[in-house]
């Protein structure tokens, strides 16, 4: 590994940056020894290498220059990397097709209470989603957005984590909400916008955000919080606490130029940050095919000198292990992780979608089956004598009564009053939106039929 | 952020803006005081008919450009360039508080492109004054994900013009997600960098975003324009809660002028009376300040008195010194550097219309730089801009 030039001490950073300019871009001391410190002497060695090697082979071959960033071999054959390797990347998992552990598998052990807590989790995520997207199916909601298929990546990768890890999420990630302790009441809150939302009634349904559980309010802009998050690990790493940034972006996200960005940031800053990627093969109507073409996202790491993993993102056991792992790095050795996590958006893309008007309704039928999430993580738990029939069918109908309670309470309460159109926007509401305000007021009194009666003034 | 009608700070205010009486102090302290009094007696004697002849019986205030008499009344301040004084407000604060901290290309060991950040990664360490790749939606992304986590971002654009690049992230994430989140997250940062028209930098430098920005809502805009409100603006920036963005202006880096030693800062909101006078009220900023002083000479010797204030505060604009400059003078004349279109004296004049309609005489007339894009020969370059002939034509129009 290379030499560790990370210290927490500013100082000597910088004089770790001044010693790596003298060294004319060599990384690690040991180099210095063989190259004179002299630079005159040292152009003058280069050119009279180049001259004296004219005409031999040997020579050529062993010739190395120094470049910014380092040491390069020369070459004599015209030779191109390949866009691809022959084979693709390999996938880690656990848990087979069939949820039984594969032998000789590697992964980090989780207690009886927290794998039992992930299932639940996994199974709350999922009756949630169902019940809020009949419900915007009924009129009651206005938007939706389901999480049908991804429910391990949601719930296995916040497992993972600590408390104190910041997340950055997409849209599609409500699972890490639920697992920190967001309750059903809070999501139908938000869904409904009504005044007991944490967003005050300002976003769209799944925009949700939490201050007291470090999530950050989803922005709906594609992989704009990709470099909030290498902020973040970088504010983290400033104050020296002992957690990272998580983000989590589609594989349509990853054309944004946000991404590239924010990787390459993490990178140089060598900032404490992770980023999972939930490949799930669809960006509305836009397959991955139609979005990249290198192998996925994981060899995309490698280009901003980031360290990548492939995991098979349903299978729960997996993704637990490869986060935790990852976590681990990027907090002891300070630099970002990118994990691509492979899945299936089995749901719609939203409720604005129909998603079998461009794929077939077997291949969602197949991943909805055969590669369920739930079950696979089930047939684990059940084997270790953690899961029965009867828990399960308990869990569900619990669940799915709180969840009726919660849609039925949600309705029913108040939207948030007129004041909160204009507070926050500043810190303090300036003249301008006082007297916006005024007016908005006035034309609701003098026209009281025009307006809905269920927004408290 | 304090609301417009109390708010006069003094010099020395901190985060509190003491409520003063309707004459409004400006944050000139002792000089403005000088100014106040000298209005006032002029506008005892006021006549209040048509006539806009000079009194001669007052002490006319001659000088055109904001005092440079001697102040000897406070304690000795000290003489720097504008942009030793933006250093030294961002240095004052990343000492005050260690959360401040710069983000921005070649803003470390070079010091800045126009060297304002100059000695502070030396000072504070290269985590603090943070060299960043090519990116500038990525480190305003990352500034507001750090502003977020408790970190005040100080984001230098090494050029306003390439901000356009984080329009995204100053749209969609910096303004909105206070409000969004339920106001759960603030994003203090400071947005800063020259803009401007300067000398034969071409187009693609010399664009003033304060035009584009403006409907941002969530963000304050100021714009500074002598080393004093410079220095106070940077300051009252960084201590905002609010998302701020500080326009300077490429050509006015090197003005000299000497500052108070004392901690002080400017009011956000407020905008700035420069030269007190009575026939007509000239609005303007940064740059264009100084062309407006330059005129204000000529006009003065023509026997006019323009009332001249830098309206400092971009949005929201300080309607109040405004309104009750235009209350008292029944002419406007908005001197800007933006294009025609949509710029801020658009916006300006606007507001005016609807606010003060019956106090003017006249139209709102705005000068400003025609809707293309800066050429790079020096002589084109140089018609793009108002100059001070404009202005004073102008003001002879309007005070017909």
């Amino acid at each position: 590994m290379a030499l560790r030039l990370r210290s927490s001490l500013s100082k000597s950073n910088f004089l770790n940056i001044l010693l790596r300019h003298n060294n004319l871009g060599f990384g690690t001391a040991s180099h210095t020894t063989r190259v004179s410190q002299n630079p005159i002497s040292r152009f003058c060695n280069t050119m009279a290498e180049k001259l004296s090697s004219v005409g031999e082979h040997e020579d050529a071959n062993a010739q190395v220059m120094d470049f910014p960033g380092g040491k390069v071999a020369f070459t004599p054959e015209i030779k191109f990397i390949s866009e691809s390797s022959k084979e693709r990347v390999p996938c880690y998992r656990v848990l087979d097709d069939n949820g039984k552990l594969i032998t000789n598998s590697h992964f980090v052990q989780v207690s009886e209470e927290v794998a039992v807590k992930m299932y639940s989790d996994m199974v709350t995520l999922q009756i949630m989603d169902n019940i809020f997207y009949e419900a915007q199916r009924q009129g009651r909601l206005s938007f939706y957005a389901t999480t049908i298929g991804e429910e391990a990546i949601n719930i296995a990768s916040a497992a993972a984590l600590s408390p104190q890890d910041v997340i950055f999420p997409q849209y599609r990630e409500p699972g890490v909400l639920l697992w920190r302790g967001f309750t059903l009441q809070e999501f139908a809150n938000q869904c409904f916008g009504n005044k007991s939302d944490n967003g005050k009634g300002r976003q769209m349904p799944v925009h949700y955000g939490s201050n007291k559980l470090n999530y950050f309010t989803v922005s709906a802009t594609i992989a704009t919080q990709l470099p909030n998050a290498v902020g973040a690990a970088y504010s983290l790493k400033m104050d020296k606490k002992d957690a990272c940034a998580v983000t989590y972006f589609g594989d349509g996200g990853s054309s944004e130029g946000d991404f590239h960005a924010a990787l390459n940031f993490a990178a140089v800053m060598e900032a404490p940050v992770l980023f999972i990627c939930r490949n799930n093969g669809w960006a509305i109507s836009t397959p991955t095919s139609d979005q990249f073409r290198s192998d996925g996202l994981v060899v995309k790491g490698r280009a901003y000198g980031i360290r990548s993993i492939r995991v098979d993102g349903n299978d729960a056991l997996a993704m637990y292990s490869a986060v935790h792992t990852a976590r681990e790095m990027a907090i002891s050795e300070e630099r970002p992780i990118l994990i691509e996590a492979l899945t299936y958006r089995v749901g719609h893309h939203s409720t604005s979608d129909d998603s079998t008007r461009y794929r077939s309704a077997d291949e969602i039928e197949w991943w909805n089956k055969a590669r369920n999430p739930l079950s696979r993580f089930r047939t684990w738990i059940e084997s270790n004598g953690w899961w029965s029939d009867e828990e399960e069918s308990d869990l569900r109908s619990r669940i799915k009564k709180e969840m009726l309670e919660a849609l039925r309470v949600a309705e029913k309460t108040e939207k948030p009053n007129l004041e909160n159109m204009f507070s926050d926007v500043y810190d303090v509401p300036p003249l301008n939106l006082r007297e916006q305000e005024r007016q908005v007021r006035q034309t609701i009194k003098s026209h009281p039929q025009d307006y809905p009666s269920d927004v408290p003034l | 952020m304090s609301s417009i009608i109390h708010g006069a700070g003094a010099a020395t205010a901190l985060s509190t803006f003491n409520p003063v009486d309707s004459k409004k102090l400006t944050n000139l302290s002792v000089r403005s005081q000088r100014y106040i009094v000298a209005g006032s007696e002029a506008s005892k004697k006021k006549s209040f008919g048509s006539a806009l002849t000079v009194r001669h019986s007052q002490k006319l205030i001659p000088n055109a450009v904001a005092t440079k008499e001697a102040d000897t009344s406070t304690s000795t301040g000290h003489e720097l360039l504008l942009f030793e004084a933006l250093q030294e407000g961002l240095e004052e604060e990343m000492d005050r508080d260690a959360n401040v901290c710069v983000m921005g290309e070649d803003v470390g060991h070079y010091g800045g492109s126009y060297k304002v950040t100059k000695g502070l990664a030396d000072k504070f360490g290269d985590l603090r004054v943070l060299d960043t790749p090519i990116c500038e939606n990525a480190f305003t992304g990352m500034a507001i994900g750090a502003a977020m986590t408790g970190l005040r971002p100080v984001i230098e654009g090494m050029n306003m013009g390439f901000l356009l690049l984080a329009f995204n992230q100053i749209s969609n994430n910096c303004g909105m997600l206070h409000y969004t989140s339920g106001g759960q997250f603030t994003i203090p940062v400071v947005i800063r960098g020259p803009g401007g028209v300067g000398r034969q930098l071409g187009a693609e430098h010399s664009q003033r975003l304060e035009s584009y920005f403006q409907s941002i809502p969530g963000i304050q805009m100021v714009a500074c324009s002598t080393p004093y409100n410079a220095k106070g603006l940077m300051k009252a920036a960084i201590r905002s809660e609010n998302p701020v963005i500080l326009f300077e202006h490429v050509l006015l880096y090197n003005l000299k002028e000497k500052i108070p030693d004392e901690d002080y800062i400017c009011n956000l909101e407020e905008a700035e009376m420069v030269r007190p006078g009575e026939h007509i009220t000239i609005l303007t900023y940064s740059r264009m300040r100084y062309h407006v002083m330059q005129a204000a000479k000529t006009l003065v010797n023509k026997g006019y008195d323009p009332e001249v204030i830098d309206i400092r505060s971009l949005k929201p604009f300080d309607l109040h010194t405004i309104g009750n400059s235009v209350k008292k003078t029944h002419r406007v004349l908005i001197v800007e550097e933006c294009m025609r279109t949509g710029g801020i004296g658009a916006s300006l004049t606007a507001a005016i219309n609807e606010n003060f309609h019956d106090y003017l005489d006249a139209p709102v007339m705005c000068l400003s730089s025609q809707d293309v894009p800066t050429p790079y020969a020096g002589t084109l370059e140089e018609w793009t801009v108002v100059q001070p002939a404009q202005i004073v034509t102008a003001v002879e129009q309007l005070c017909q």
